[in-house]
């Protein structure tokens, strides 16, 4: 950091304190359902916020700043109001949606909710949809959590059986259901049109957008997609950390934490649908939304993965295009076809089985996907590789120059 | 970049000829009929799983029935073991849908297994967070101890083998799981134990994490929630008060 630094920085992040946690069973010591929950303060008051009505609640979410946890960071107060449209209700019923297709390598926080704290999401249904004037919501869950489900099923039938949620929740007068609906085993439904398109019972698809979700949604009707994590609601936010630490583990900490700290305290660099970065930036970046945009990366869902000097890096982001080559939909022709191309050309990298012009093939293959799809998994396809090429290029030609001298081919640097 | 195309060897290099690596974790798109898959084998949902089939179609708008064919899919799988072509027509039937649409959810989604296989059906994740827990370790060890490879059946029809993508438990890697059941915090040796206790009938003494973890702290001692949960109304805001 060449400029000056500021002289009193206006506080510091990260020292979370335990009472100032949100996901207080984080890790299951307590009991998960309704009688635990309730000694935890969850279902407190849930009436009084409802009869607030729906701009008292956007504007409180709106003030707290709150942004999706989804991966995007879009701010949900906004992302909520866009339901009630000026004109009132249009006869339509609404929807909202709430994604738990929890499949973002790295990523395995919404687990820990849906499965230690299943309550928290449950009021948090309810209370997003009454502040989008929802009529039930859709909880889409990934088909392999199937132990996770049944936690959420259990909380929903406590609710239910509680008077918390459907006719009359909670006896504010408002009607709302939340339903169960369980995927199948594709990434690409993580993807908020293409949820709907799979809750329909469709192949899970993106769609072109416009018309927006909260215009034609699900079953046609306006619907709001969003994060468990989001809906759970926290002003902190859950961190998932995975490879080379020697204590991996999910821990809730503050917004804008140092990483440097983050992992020194609960852990003893590289991110995914983001391009990777090496020690020197993650020596002193801060973990919020903007931050991490500063040095070319992003924040995401908080997946930290680890990665130490002995790893291979090209093995490593060589998986991840095999990964995204495999949860491809089909349906965009760049990514169809270019994570496909991008998976053959990594694993010829991976033994240095290449020419070095191949670096700025596949880095332009990657250029041709990104922005040119319906949905982000073409972006998510091209940044780990760019990442790759930005920081770690001499590693590729290390391997291809290796290769090839063994080969006895001659190649020109 | 000008320069290092004047650079380029004139000839072309010689490289070994490349084809794609076959994946097994998912089956080609179409059917053909086989002896113990046609569509002359009948099925129906048993007693008990209409009514569960009742209650997921309840779920959805009567015009959008069609919402359940994922669920009914997974219910038909496992009632009868894998999603047969039989399980797709009974449930186009049910949701009076085309049975090209089932057809197309079928294939679409990768838990369903359109061909029939073991008892235990071990998905082992080898997406980047597992692969840099030695994931690699894991697949060689059940390979060797099973003596299949990876989209292989053991001959007593005990064992089927996939690699899956990300589990979802990246904290906890690497990850195996085996039915509905995650298995992580996994060594060769632990997945030795779960395979030996799964083939002997017994159920695995442990769920979850194979280590001394319960679920995804540091496995060291917790670092945060070492105090008592706050109780209702802790730090509630004045406007609720």
């Amino acid at each position: 950091m060449a400029t000056q630094a500021p002289s009193t920085p206006s506080r510091s992040y990260g020292n979370l304190k335990d009472e100032d946690r949100i996901f207080t069973n984080l890790y299951g010591r307590h009991d998960f359902g309704l009688k635990g929950a309730l000694k935890r303060g969850d279902w407190y008051k849930t009436k009084e916020i409802l009869l607030k009505g729906d701009t008292w609640i956007i504007d409180q979410v709106k003030t707290s700043g709150l942004r999706g946890r989804g991966g995007a960071g879009f701010p949900s107060g906004l992302k909520w109001s866009f339901m009630n449209k000026p004109g009132g209700p249009d006869g339509r019923p609404r929807y909202l949606v709430i994604n738990a297709d929890e499949g973002e390598p790295g990523t395995c926080k919404d687990r820990e909710i849906l499965r230690h704290d299943p309550h928290k999401l449950v009021e948090g249904c309810l209370i997003a949809g009454r502040a989008m004037n929802a009529n039930a919501a859709y909880i889409y869950i990934r088909g392999e959590f199937y132990n996770e489900a049944s936690n959420l099923q259990q909380a929903i039938d406590e609710a239910y059986k509680a008077g918390l949620i459907g006719k009359n929740a909670c006896g504010s007068g408002y009607d709302f259901d939340v339903y169960v609906h369980r995927g199948a085993g594709a990434y690409i439904c993580g993807e908020e049109t293409a949820l709907i398109e799979s809750i329909e019972g469709k192949q899970g698809k993106p769609r072109l957008k416009p018309p927006f979700p909260a215009d034609v949604g699900l079953f046609g009707c306006p619907t709001t997609v969003a994060n468990v994590e989001t809906v759970a609601v926290a002003p902190t936010i859950l961190f998932c950390i995975s490879g080379h630490v020697n204590t991996p583990c999910v821990v809730e900490e503050e917004m804008s934490i140092p990483l440097r700290e983050l992992l020194e305290k609960h852990c003893g660099g590289v991110w995914f649908s983001v391009p990777v970065m090496p020690k020197h930036i993650c020596d002193d970046v801060l973990m919020d939304f903007d931050a991490l945009k500063d040095v070319q990366s992003g924040l995401g869902t908080a997946a930290v993965i680890v990665m130490n000097k002995s790893t291979d890096m090209v093995a490593a982001i060589s998986r991840l295009s095999a990964f995204y080559k495999h949860e491809s939909c089909g349906q965009c022709t760049p990514c169809r076809e270019g994570t496909g191309w991008m998976a053959k050309i990594m694993k010829r990298f991976e033994s240095g089985n290449a020419t070095v012009a191949e670096i700025d093939m596949i880095e332009e293959i990657s250029r041709q996907i990104e922005g040119h799809t319906i949905c982000a998994l073409g972006d998510a396809a091209a940044w780990p590789v760019q990442g790759l090429i930005r920081h770690f290029r001499p590693e590729i030609e290390k391997k291809i120059y290796a290769f090839n001298a063994a080969k006895g081919n001659s190649i020109n640097a | 970049m000008f320069a290092r195309s004047l650079l380029r060897p004139a000839a072309p290099l010689a490289r070994s000829f490349q084809t794609s690596a076959p994946r097994f974790s998912d089956h080609v798109f179409l059917h053909r009929n086989t002896p113990e898959n046609n569509e002359s084998i009948p099925f129906e949902f048993n007693a008990e799983n209409s009514k569960r089939a009742a209650e997921i179609i309840a779920k959805y708008p009567p015009q959008y029935k069609k919402g359940a064919v994922i669920p009914l899919l997974d219910l038909g799988q496992r009632q009868n073991g894998f999603t047969s072509i039989s399980v797709m027509n009974h449930v186009a039937k049910m949701l009076e849908m085309p049975p090209m649409r089932v057809y197309e959810v079928a294939t679409f989604y990768t838990m369903y297994n359109r061909e029939p296989v073991g008892k235990y059906f071990l998905q082992v994740c080898t997406t980047t967070p597992c692969q840099l827990c030695n994931s690699t370790a894991i697949v060689e060890t059940v390979e060797k101890h099973l003596g299949i490879k990876v989209g292989e059946t053991t001959a007593d029809k005990l064992f089927t083998l996939v690699e899956v993508e990300c589990a979802g438990a990246c904290s906890n890697a690497p990850v195996i799981a085996v039915n509905d059941d995650y298995y992580e915090d996994l060594t060769p040796e632990a997945t030795v134990k779960i395979l030996d206790d799964l083939k002997a009938g017994r159920k695995p003494a442990k769920l979850g994490p194979q280590s001394s973890r319960l679920t995804s702290e540091p496995i060291n001692g917790l670092t945060s929630l070492t105090s008592e949960p706050t109780g209702p109304g802790f730090r509630l805001q004045k406007a609720l008060q």
